[in-house]
């Protein structure tokens, strides 16, 4: 039986940190993350976990540490945000190379320079090519579960690659939500027990881990380790039912809302598409044929899925919450743009930046977004490939 | 006291193929550390001479676990592992009398520079894991540039000698004194031509529990500048000079394990390298003096710390 609590999303995901209670935890503190980092110290002071809860002095340690740990054999964990996961960023791609299922927790927050604390998707997206999976979350149910998952498909045998999971700072991870928690033993019993794959510790075996490739043998050794985030999607499918078969909340690569007959389409990830929802459901109500994508995953891309998805659109806008300097369109856009490339049948689509620094995106924004799709979709042509939305010009 | 000949019977950690350059101090002294304790031994190694040399894939000459993750965080990756069996340990899935050592090593460019960081806050946290630098003054690996454990007026490739310089312009950093001040329960500087003395605290880093730091002077041939074969015997200018002191902090408590019976001057350390050769000119006696004044005030002070 699950229970409902009123949770904020740093708290459901410590929540689940307490069920699932990993071998070693590593983290630094930093906003909007912190309150994860301190809810597992105080699990730990008060005997409600059994794994070791380590404080390194940096996020570049701290995700060292994981490498050290996770490498070691056992279930590994960090949490942490912005500068901190662009401190890490050396050590991602290791963590990937090595293909260890460390799981991190991003409450997703703006990158420096000017400093900012509030959310969006800057940080997450610079570590877009290190090689983890990334999954993004619309709201403090979605974190919950999407935690409670990504350590079945990272530590998929076929897999065998680092995950993280998006939160929004502050929109998600400091907003109150009344959210089901299931049992202690069920999401131990969904996630199972960790099985070490050439664990450091079984000293049985001499192993020379993270050696020198030159030439010869890179190339190859990164084509595997390509091999393992590219045979995550059927785990990451099966695993999204498993869990809507277990605790009656399925999950997959997409989801469609209100998608059905729609002309025009808004695609946006996290906790915008919540937002979003409200501004379909609205234009909805005004006759006007829309719909939202929401990815839930970005990397690995499902281009197919998200191609098949809006081919028969007439317009459709990207929106990213971080932007890509002097390139054609922010990530999401470029990746979603060429998906479509070899579809004869495509739909006219723009890209618009939003929310940066947690600049917040209403109702309203979307609906002037509907208003140029529609014009899009009536006059057949694209003024304005990419812009901004919310913005003082 | 270990005998030679017993060590020599011991299985070799650290096999013969590797490419480390003929005299180089590296595999001398891990051959004599690796053989101080009998217990399963894993090792985190910075990225270095060490790291480079032993493992180009697919073969490796490391006859033990071995693990590498990147230059500035051997100490926090050990720390990783050791945490993982502390945690594995408590939850019963490693025996309770299964007893691994952890040992994190690194350069001078990996402990003094890069990776003091990551050293200190593995120490400060109380890891039972031991630390060894090897010490060869410069980044090797990179072909010979400046660290800050390069010493006064040496000629490196970032610190060149010229017209206008002497060499490095800066004083060495003094790493084991900040080991000492995390107030840990070991700290050591040893070096190779004393390998008793080496392999006792080895030993002693070994058994300590929490964690212990070994800063040990390493022979570089080929950024120091001198005849290879005579390696041992420059080592032993180092400690005859007190350029090196061989000394250890236990608990707080501090011992001086060599007190030369005359201590040689500074010069005969000096001439001895070819990357000090520059120093010779007029124009940079006053670097050699001052050299020699540091000298004198650091071995000063370490005879008041260990109330000599």
């Amino acid at each position: 039986m699950s229970t409902l609590k009123t949770l904020n999303g740093n708290q459901t995901i410590a929540e689940a940190v307490r069920q699932i209670d990993p071998d070693v935890m590593a983290a630094y503190p930093i906003t909007p993350s912190t309150a994860i980092v301190e809810a597992i110290a105080k699990f730990k002071a008060d005997g409600l976990i059994t794994g070791e809860f380590v404080c390194p002095e940096s996020e570049h340690s701290a995700m060292s540490l994981c490498i050290g740990a996770s490498s070691a054999g056992g279930r590994v964990m960090t949490a942490t945000a912005s500068q901190g996961l662009a401190l890490m960023w050396e050590m991602l791609y290791i963590a990937a190379g090595l293909r260890l299922p460390i799981v991190a927790a991003i409450a997703n927050r703006s990158l420096s320079a000017p400093i900012n604390i509030h959310g969006d998707h800057s940080d997450t997206m610079g570590a877009r090519d290190s090689g983890w999976i990334q999954i993004y979350s619309e709201n403090c149910q979605e974190a919950y579960d999407n935690f409670i998952q990504a350590f079945r498909i990272g530590e998929d045998l076929k897999v065998r690659t680092p995950v993280l999971v998006g939160l929004d700072g502050f929109i998600i991870s400091h907003s109150m939500e009344v959210i089901q928690v299931e049992d202690d033993d069920e999401v131990k019993k969904f996630v199972g027990e960790y099985k070490p794959v050439y664990p450091l510790l079984d000293t049985s075996r001499k192993m020379t881990v993270g050696p020198i490739d030159f030439t010869d043998y890179y190339f190859e050794h990164k084509r595997n380790q390509i091999e393992g985030i590219e045979n995550a999607p059927p785990v990451i499918e099966a695993v999204g039912k498993e869990f809507g078969r277990d605790f009656g909340r399925q999950y997959g690569f997409l989801e469609e809302y209100r998608m059905d007959d729609a002309e025009i389409c808004i695609v946006v990830m996290s906790s915008a598409a919540g937002t979003c929802k409200d501004a379909v459901d609205e234009l909805r109500s005004d006759g006007k044929r829309i719909g939202l994508l929401k990815p839930r995953i970005y990397r690995p891309f499902a281009h197919q899925k998200i191609a098949e998805a809006l081919k028969k659109m007439k317009a459709v806008a990207v929106l990213d919450r971080s932007s890509s300097p002097g390139a054609f369109g922010a990530p999401l856009f470029t990746d979603i743009r060429s998906a479509l490339y070899d579809y004869e049948e495509r739909p006219h689509i723009v890209n618009y930046v939003y929310g940066l620094g947690g600049r917040d995106i209403k109702v309203e924004h979307f609906k002037e977004v509907a208003l140029k799709l529609e014009k899009i979709a009536e006059t057949g042509k694209v003024e304005e490939l990419y812009g901004y939305i919310n913005l003082r010009e | 006291m270990a005998k030679l000949k017993d060590l020599a019977a011991m299985e070799d950690r650290l096999v013969a193929g590797h490419g480390m350059c003929i005299g180089c101090g590296i595999p001398i002294i891990f051959r004599i550390v690796l053989r101080a304790t009998e217990d399963p031994l894993i090792i985190a190694n910075a990225t270095g001479c060490l790291e480079v040399c032993t493992t180009i894939f697919p073969r490796t000459s490391w006859n033990i676990t071995w693990v590498h993750s990147a230059f500035e965080n051997a100490a926090a990756t050990i720390a990783g592992v050791e945490s993982m069996y502390q945690a594995l340990k408590k939850k019963g899935r490693i025996p309770e009398d299964k007893k691994i050592r952890f040992l994190g090593i690194g350069g001078d460019g990996g402990t003094y520079d890069i990776g003091l960081q990551a050293l200190s806050g593995a120490v400060e946290r109380g890891h039972d894991i031991v630390y060894i630098c090897y010490d060869n003054n410069v980044y090797a690996n990179t072909g010979g540039q400046r660290s800050s454990a390069t010493p006064l007026g040496a000629s490196a490739t970032t610190s060149p000698e010229g017209k206008e310089s002497p060499g490095k312009l800066q004083r060495r950093k003094d790493l084991t004194k900040i080991l000492v001040a995390h107030n840990i329960p070991y700290v050591a500087q040893a070096s190779p031509n004393r390998w008793q003395d080496l392999y006792k605290k080895a030993q002693k880093a070994f058994e300590t529990e929490g964690p212990a730091f070994l800063n040990i002077l390493c022979l570089c041939p080929t950024e120091w500048k001198y005849d290879e074969s005579q390696g041992i015997r420059l080592a032993q200018t180092a400690i005859d000079s007190c350029v090196w002191p061989l000394y250890e902090v236990e608990n707080g408590k501090y011992k001086i394990n060599y007190l030369p019976k005359e201590k040689k001057p500074v010069l005969e350390w000096i001439k001895a390298q070819g990357r000090f050769r520059h120093l010779f000119k007029e124009e940079n006696a006053w670097v050699l003096e001052e050299f020699q004044k540091q000298v004198d005030e650091d071995w000063e002070e370490l005879h008041k710390l260990a109330n000599l």
